[in-house]
C-alpha cells in the first residue's frame, strides 16, 4: 500500500511498468498487484492532468448544490467528468463522501480537501491551476480554525466543533493515562476490568463491548497481537473522528497504548482514509515527539516490559476498508474484501494474528476514563449507554459541526441545538447511508444502544429537498459503488434496489415493487460484512416511515401487469428501419 | 485425529469432526446443503452465500463456518429456501444466461441450482449488462456473460509458484476475472480443460471442443444436483 501510495504522490498514477516492476520486487504476479490497485478508487492507473478534481457526490453535497459547482468546474476548465481537459492541465471526477459534510460541497485537489466551493472559487481555483500555481498555494487563502492551521497541516478545512464535552474535547495532558497506569501498576487484568466496569461500547458503530473485545485478545494465542485503530471514517456524513484526528491526536495515541497494553501489542496502526492525507505530517510530528518523551519505544511510557510503537497506514479510496476485516486486508496491502468469519480479528487478524481493532472515539474514551475514572464516566450518559457521542450533523441545520452529547437526547434535541427548523425538516436520516431514515413523528425517539443507535452521523433533509431521488436513491447507489462485490447478495442486489426505485420514481412501477423491495431484505441480510446488510436501509426505512412518497409516483394501479415496459419505444428502431409507424 | 461432536440440522441428530466445514459434515451426514462457490480441497470463499444456513438463530455460510459441539442448524426451512432461491435468481438476473445455446449446460451447476429450487421467472429485473466475451486467449474462452463471480478460477488454478492463473479487478459491479497476463501461456489444453471444469458455470470454455458429451445425457441431466446425497437417506 505504501508503495502505491509514494507512486501516486510523485506520479500522479500507477504505471503497466510500476505494475510490473513491484511485482518482481515482492514475488508476485502483475496480476496480483493489478487486483490489488484496481480495487481502490484513487489509484489511478493512466497519467492524470496537473491537477485531478474528485468533486464530492454524496447525498448531502447535493443537499448543498453541488451540481452548481460541478457546471462551474465543467464551465471553467473547459472539460466533463471523468475526462482530463485538452491541455491536460485538469482533470474531473466524482468521489463517495469526503468526510467533509459540514463544509459542503468540497472537492479533493491533489489529494488535499477544498471545503465550501462556491462557482466564484471554483472560477478563481481553475485560473490559479491554469497560471500553475502549486497545490499549496491554491489553498494558501483562507486557513482553517485549530490546529488547520498549523505549519503542518496548513488546511483550509474547519472544525466546526460547536459543543464540546466532557470526554473527548475536554482538556487531556498528554501522558496521563499512561502514568496512571504505571502509577497504580495496574495489570492488564485490571485495565481491562476497568474498562468493563465504565460500560464503554465501540463508537465506530456496532456497539460492542470495548472490555469484552480486548480480553478475546489478550487471551488469544499468538506469537504477536496488534491493536489497529480505526480512523477511515467513510459512512457519509461523519467527520467527527476528522475533528479528533486534528484536535486530539494525542489523546488517541494514547488511547492506542492502552489497548497495546491491555491485550499485550508491542505495535499499533492507525488506519486513516485517504480524504485525510492533509493530516499525515502533523500526525507523524505528534509520534515523533512521543517517541522523544519515550512514550513510545521500549519500555514506553517508564512502563517496564512494555515496548509499543505506532505507524501510520493510510487507505486509497474504499469505504469498505472501514469494516475491520476490510481494514486489516488493506493494511496487509490486499484487496479491502472483508473476510468471512469465523475466525474473529481478536483471534486471527493482522498476519494472522490476534488483532483488535477500535474506533477513533473508542480509544479516546478509554484514555479518559483511565484518567478520570470509572465513577466520573460513569455519571454521564445513560443506563446502558455510558459517556458521551460526538454527533457530526449536516444538512439543512444552521449550525452543522460536531457536537460533543452525553447519551440519552432526542433527535429533537439535535434539531434544536444545531438550529434546525422542526417545521421545515422532511427526515433526519440517523447514522449514515447504514442507519435510518426517520420521519418527525419518531423525533422523540431517544439515540442510545438502547434505542437508535448510531456512529454519530445525523443528516438533517429539509423540506424542499427531494427525498427518494435526491438522499434515498444517492445512497443506494454509493453502497452499490463501494460494494466490494464478493457477496452476489450485495454486489447484484444492490443494483436490483436501484432499478426498482428508479422504475418506481419514474411513475412505472406498482405498488406491489414497494412490497416487493421490502421483501428482498432478508437476500441481503446473509451478505458477509455489514454493507451488503445494511444496504437496503435507505429504502426500507423510507419505505417504513415515508411509504406515501413512494405510492405518490405510482400511476398504475393495476396490479397485474408489469410496469415499465413500453412497447412503443421499444419497437421504434425497427419501424424506423421499416420507415413505419407503430399502430399501437 | 479431531474430536467428534454431536450437532442437529432441521432436528436430526447428526455427527461430525470439530472444526470442519458445516457443508462437509452435512454431506457425510448425507443431508445435502446447496453450495456453488466452494469447491473441495481448496480453502472457501463464501462469496455465492447460497449455503447460508442459520447457526443457533444466526445467518452462517456453510462452506465456510467451522463445526462445534452442540450447533442447532436450520437448512431447509422456508425462510432460508426463499433466500437460497432469491440467490440463485440474482445470479441469473446479473449476467446474461442463455442456457440452450451454452456449452456448459447440463453440467452447470448454476443451471442445475435454478432447476433444483424449480426457478420459473427471477423476481428480479433482468439487468442485461453489456459484457464482453473474450476469446484472446489461444486455449481458453472467457465469456464474462455467465460469470458468477465465484472466485473459483482465482483460488483453484495455479502455477508451480503457487501464483495464480486467475485474477479479480475492479470491485462491486465493476468487478471482472482477468488472466494473469506473464502466467497466460501456462495455460495449455490441458489447464484449460482443468479450468473449465473448475468453473460452475460456462464462463470458461476451453477453445475448439464443444458438445462431446451430447445435451440431455449431462451430469445433471441424469441426476438433479444434490441427488447424490439424498439417495443413501
Ligand atoms: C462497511 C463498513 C464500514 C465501516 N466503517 C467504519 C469506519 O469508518 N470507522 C469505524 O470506526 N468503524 C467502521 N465500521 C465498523 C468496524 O467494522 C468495527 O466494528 C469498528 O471499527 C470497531 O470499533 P469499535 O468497537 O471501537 O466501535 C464499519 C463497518 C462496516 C461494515
Ligand atoms: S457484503 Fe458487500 S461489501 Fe461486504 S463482503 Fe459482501 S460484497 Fe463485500
Ligand atoms: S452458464 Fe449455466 S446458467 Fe449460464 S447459460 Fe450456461 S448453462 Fe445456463
Ligand atoms: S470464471 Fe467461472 S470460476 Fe471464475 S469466477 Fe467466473 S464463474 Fe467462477
Ligand atoms: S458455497 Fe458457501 S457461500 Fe458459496
Amino acid at each position: 500500500m505504501d508503495i502505491l501510495l509514494d507512486i501516486l504522490a510523485e506520479n500522479g498514477y500507477i504505471s503497466d511498468e510500476d505494475i510490473t516492476s513491484l511485482a518482481a520486487g515482492l514475488d508476485m504476479s502483475s496480476a496480483d498487484v493489478e487486483q490489488t490497485v484496481s480495487f481502490y478508487h484513487f489509484f489511478a492507473r493512466k497519467p492524470m492532468a496537473k491537477y485531478n478534481v474528485y468533486l464530492n457526490s454524496s447525498a448531502i453535497a447535493v443537499l448543498k448544490g453541488r451540481e452548481k459547482i460541478a457546471t462551474a468546474f465543467e464551465r471553467e476548465s473547459g472539460c466533463s467528468f471523468g475526462k482530463v481537459s485538452e491541455d491536460g492541465m485538469i482533470s474531473l471526477d466524482d468521489c463517495a463522501d469526503i468526510g467533509m459534510a459540514d463544509q459542503e460541497p468540497a472537492a479533493l485537489i491533489n489529494g488535499i480537501v477544498f471545503p465550501n466551493l462556491t462557482a466564484f472559487r471554483v472560477k478563481e481555483l481553475v485560473r490559479d491551476m491554469r497560471k500553475g500555481l502549486s497545490v499549496d498555494e491554491l489553498r494558501s487563502h483562507g486557513l482553517g480554525d485549530g490546529m488547520n492551521n498549523s505549519e503542518y497541516m496548513k488546511a483550509t478545512v474547519t472544525n466546526n466543533i460547536r459543543k464540546k464535552g466532557a470526554v473527548i474535547f475536554s482538556e487531556y495532558q498528554g501522558g496521563s493515562a499512561l502514568e496512571k497506569v504505571k502509577a497504580d501498576r495496574m495489570s492488564q487484568e485490571q485495565l481491562i476490568d476497568l474498562v468493563k466496569q465504565s460500560g464503554l461500547r465501540g463508537r465506530g458503530g456496532a456497539g460492542f463491548p470495548t472490555a469484552m473485545k480486548w480480553d478475546f485478545c489478550r487471551k488469544a494465542k499468538g506469537e504477536k497481537k496488534y491493536i489497529f485503530c480505526n480512523a477511515d471514517e467513510g459512512e457519509p456524513g461523519t467527520f467527527k473522528d476528522r475533528v479528533i484526528l486534528t484536535e486530539r491526536p494525542r489523546l488517541i495515541f494514547d488511547g492506542m497504548a492502552l489497548a497495546g497494553y491491555a491485550v499485550g501489542a508491542e505495535e499499533g496502526i492507525l488506519y486513516v482514509r485517504y480524504e485525510y492525507m492533509y493530516m499525515k505530517e502533523y500526525l507523524e510530528s505528534i509520534l515523533t515527539e512521543m517517541r522523544k518523551e519515550k512514550a513510545l519505544g521500549k519500555d514506553a511510557s517508564g512502563i517496564k516490559g512494555f515496548n509499543f510503537d505506532i505507524r501510520i497506514q493510510y487507505g486509497a479510496g474504499a469505504y469498505v476498508c472501514g469494516e475491520e476485516s476490510a481494514l486489516i486486508e488493506s493494511a496487509e496491502g490486499k484487496r479491502g474484501e472483508p473476510r468471512d468469519r469465523p475466525p474473529f480479528p481478536v483471534e486471527k487478524g493482522y498476519l494472522g494474528m490476534p488483532t483488535a481493532v477500535n474506533n477513533v472515539e473508542t480509544l479516546c474514551s478509554v484514555a479518559k476514563l483511565v484518567t478520570n475514572g470509572v465513577e466520573w464516566f460513569k455519571s454521564l450518559g445513560t443506563g446502558q449507554s455510558t459517556g458521551t457521542k460526538l454527533l457530526s450533523i449536516s444538512g439543512d441545520v444552521k449550525y452543522p459541526g460536531v457536537y460533543e452529547v452525553e447519551w440519552g437526547f432526542s433527535i429533537n434535541d439535535i434539531l434544536e441545538m444545531s438550529g434546525g427548523d422542526p417545521a421545515a425538516v422532511q427526515a433526519v436520516q440517523v447514522g449514515g447511508p447504514s442507519g435510518s431514515c426517520v420521519g418527525p413523528n419518531e423525533f422523540e425517539r431517544i439515540v442510545s444502544y438502547e434505542d437508535i443507535a448510531t456512529g454519530g452521523a445525523m443528516m438533517v433533509i429539509g423540506e424542499d429537498h427531494d427525498l427518494l431521488q435526491d438522499v434515498v436513491l444517492n445512497f443506494t447507489e454509493f453502497f452499490i459503488d463501494e460494494s466490494c462485490g464478493s457477496c452476489s447478495t450485495c454486489r447484484a442486489l444492490t443494483v436490483m434496489y436501484k432499478k426498482t426505485l428508479e422504475k418506481v420514481l419514474s411513475g412505472d412501477g406498482r405498488r406491489k415493487d414497494i412490497d416487493a423491495m421490502l421483501s428482498w431484505a432478508p437476500i441481503g441480510k446473509a451478505s458477509r460484512c455489514g454493507l451488503g446488510q445494511t444496504a437496503m436501509n435507505p429504502i426500507c426505512t423510507s419505505i417504513k416511515n415515508f411509504r406515501y412518497l413512494y405510492e405518490g409516483h405510482i400511476k398504475n394501479a393495476n396490479e397485474q401487469y408489469e410496469g415499465g415496459f413500453d412497447i412503443a419505444k421499444a419497437v421504434a428502431d425497427s419501424c424506423e428501419v421499416v420507415g413505419r409507424r407503430p399502430n399501437l | 485425529m479431531s474430536e467428534f461432536v454431536s450437532f442437529k440440522i432441521d432436528g436430526k441428530q447428526c455427527m461430525g469432526r470439530a472444526g470442519e466445514f458445516i457443508a462437509e459434515a452435512a454431506e457425510r451426514n448425507n443431508i445435502y446443503i446447496p453450495t456453488l462457490c466452494n469447491y473441495k480441497g481448496t480453502a472457501p470463499k463464501a462469496a455465492c452465500r447460497v449455503c447460508t444456513v442459520k447457526v443457533n438463530g444466526r445467518m452462517m455460510t456453510s462452506c465456510s463456518t467451522p463445526l462445534q459441539e452442540g450447533m442447532e442448524i436450520e437448512n431447509e426451512t422456508a425462510e432460508i429456501q426463499d433466500i437460497r432461491s432469491g440467490i440463485i435468481e440474482l445470479l441469473f438476473a446479473e449476467g446474461n444466461h442463455l442456457c440452450p445455446s451454452c456449452e456448459k449446460g447440463g453440467s452447470c451447476e448454476l443451471q442445475a441450482l435454478g432447476y433444483r429450487f424449480r426457478m420459473m421467472v427471477p423476481r428480479f429485473p433482468y439487468l442485461f449488462p453489456v459484457r464482453e466475451i473474450d476469446a484472446s486467449h489461444p486455449k481458453l474462452i472467457k465469456d464474462h456473460n455467465r460469470c458468477i463471480l465465484c472466485k473459483r478460477c482465482v483460488r483453484v488454478m495455479k502455477d508451480e509458484n503457487g501464483h495464480s492463473l486467475f485474477a479479480f479487478y475492479k470491485r462491486g459491479t465493476k468487478l471482472e476475472i482477468a488472466i494473469a497476463p506473464e502466467l497466460a501461456d501456462k495455460i495449455t489444453d490441458e489447464v484449460a480443460q482443468q479450468a473449465m471444469d473448475v468453473c460452475p458455470t460456462g464462463a470458461l470454455l476451453k477453445k475448439r471442443k464443444g458438445w462431446d458429451v451430447p445435451v440431455g445425457k449431462r451430469m445433471y441431466d441424469m441426476k438433479p444436483i444434490g441427488s447424490e446425497f439424498e439417495q443413501v437417506k
